[in-house]
């Protein structure tokens, strides 16, 4: 278990300990490589079932999977910069959990208000390829983006100075990707057969709900 | 004469069957956005098939000498449609394949209007390349994906007497087109008295999955499976469905017109079934939970 006095650093740190890379920084690798599996799983899980949301409106057609993955990609690389940025901030344990209960949050629309917001969108764009690219973007961008925040913040987290730092970004990318691997296969395999679409993304919401959480659960000490 | 047509029929079938497919001469290949696509030629028979590594599925065909001849066994068995709307103003057919359907209906029904939902933009250059389909005044060709033509069509209140559903190419199936919501959106362009008929799987765990999902949006319907074919084509509508000697009485009214196409349809009505011989307790498919392709295993 940490402590407040296990780690005087916690408290007082600022922008400036960026500098400082030796620091020992506030982590516990396991939890930050488990949340990065967590999230990777869930994007994957999520884009994978974008496609099946989405046919409804706008058929099942290479355009739709283009949409989607081009929306992903993009929410990804915002995701990517804002996370980084976000990790020049004393970085600590308890935002990099709020991270996971926004994303679940974010998550929310797609199970309560889809039909509503591809509706909407099927009534005013004509062309499936630029309804389905609007649709993606209302349904998958934000929770996508904070999804992506997680990656470069989980590396801070995790660093402890310059020398191993492309070890760890490697061992985050190797959990998190492996998770989306799991993700992507899990839930074409198994995940559609056994349950309904909405129920699939509702587990992944409490499962991001419960990892940040977990997160905030055993980062709240830097609070103090 | 129906002795000697059903004598044909399986003689065609076995030809199909026994025909190596070294014997076709490949008269045009093509890849899709979607499937590979040949035209093959064997004696009097032209073949669209969509080729694949496990098996080569065969869409439609046409006899060169008898241009007018439906071949296909399960297409024979779409016209059953006739027998519960026999006078349609207005057609729906989701699939063109070899445009066989359209054709011969356009022959029947001249001054019906046949709107056509075909989502592969190749498989209609060949239909008209090579299988004599045209597109006319009364017969128009949307390349779209059927669910987004149905919703479109919703909203601009279009109806029609039949709809005829044969979008499946045997290997893969859009699961989006096997929902509950899609046979409700499909239901909503019927007109009062439309028929609705849908050629699709007659074995796996899908028939199960499948007919549940069916008769949850239509309640009772026929359940259409002749001998020696691996088809079972589902007939419905908002009607109640005619008993069997009605159905009989039209078929005898409308062999003779559909003679030339080598449809016997006075074969049909007895293989017409009303009885649900599937488990009822399985899940109908919606669009939250659609996982046909896995089913079909």
């Amino acid at each position: 278990m940490y402590t407040a006095a296990d780690h005087p650093e916690i408290g007082i740190m600022s922008s400036a300990a960026v500098n400082d890379l030796p620091t020992r920084t506030i982590t516990s690798p396991g939890l930050v490589m488990s949340l990065a599996f967590t999230s990777g799983f869930i994007i994957m899980s999520v884009e994978l079932l974008g496609g099946r949301i989405l046919a409804p409106y706008f058929g099942s057609s290479i355009y739709v999977w283009g949409s989607i993955i081009s929306i992903f990609m993009v929410a990804l690389s915002t995701g990517y910069l804002i996370g980084g940025k976000l990790s020049l901030r004393n970085p600590d344990l308890f935002k990099f959990g709020t991270f996971f209960l926004v994303a679940a949050i974010a998550l929310l629309p797609i199970v309560f208000f889809s039909d509503l917001a591809m509706e909407s969108v099927f009534t005013r764009i004509e062309d499936p390829r630029y309804g389905s690219l609007i649709a993606s973007s209302l349904l998958f961008f934000v929770p996508t983006a904070i999804l992506g925040m997680i990656a470069p913040y989980s590396v801070r987290l995790m660093v402890e100075n310059a020398g191993h730092s492309g070890q760890v970004a490697g061992g985050l990318y190797f959990v998190s990707t492996l998770g989306s691997a799991l993700g992507t296969l899990l839930t074409s395999f198994y995940l559609v057969l056994w349950f309904e679409m909405n129920t699939i993304v509702i587990s992944m919401i409490l499962a991001l709900g419960a990892a940040g959480m977990a997160a905030l659960w055993i980062g709240r000490k830097s609070l103090r | 004469m129906s002795q000697s047509v059903v004598t044909a029929a399986i003689l065609a079938c076995l030809t199909l069957l026994g025909q190596p497919a070294q014997a076709d001469s490949v008269i045009h290949k093509e890849k899709s956005l979607y499937r590979n696509i040949e035209v093959r030629e064997a004696r009097d028979r032209r073949c669209l098939v969509f080729t694949m590594r496990r098996r080569d599925s065969r869409q439609s065909c046409i006899n060169l000498d008898r241009p007018q001849e439906v071949v296909f066994p399960y297409t024979k068995m779409i016209f059953a449609a006739l027998l519960l709307q026999d006078d349609p103003a207005s057609i729906l057919i989701v699939g063109l394949g070899g445009g066989t359907l359209p054709k011969a209906l356009s022959q029947l029904f001249p001054s019906a209007v046949i709107d056509v939902v075909e989502i592969d933009a190749a498989v209609y250059r060949v239909a008209q390349q090579f299988f004599k389909f045209k597109k006319s005044d009364q017969v128009k060709v949307s390349i779209a994906d059927a669910r987004v033509f149905v919703k479109r069509a919703q909203i601009r209140k279009n109806s029609y007497d039949i709809i005829i559903l044969d979008a499946f190419t045997g290997e893969y199936i859009p699961e989006h087109l096997m929902t509950k919501e899609f046979l409700e959106e499909v239901r909503s362009l019927l007109t009062s008295t439309g028929v609705v008929v849908a050629n699709t799987f007659s074995t796996s765990k899908l028939y199960h999955h499948e007919s549940v999902t069916y008769s949850s949006v239509f309640g009772n319907f026929f359940n259409f499976r002749m001998p020696l074919t691996g088809n079972r084509v589902i007939i419905s509508g908002p009607q109640p469905l005619p008993s069997r000697d009605i159905l009989a009485g039209r078929a005898k009214r409308l062999a003779n017109r559909l003679a030339p196409y080598y449809i016997n349809i006075e074969d049909f009505p007895r293989y017409m079934a009303t009885t649900r011989d599937w488990d009822e307790t399985v899940r109908p498919m919606t669009d939250q939970y659609a996982p046909a392709n896995l089913l079909k295993h």
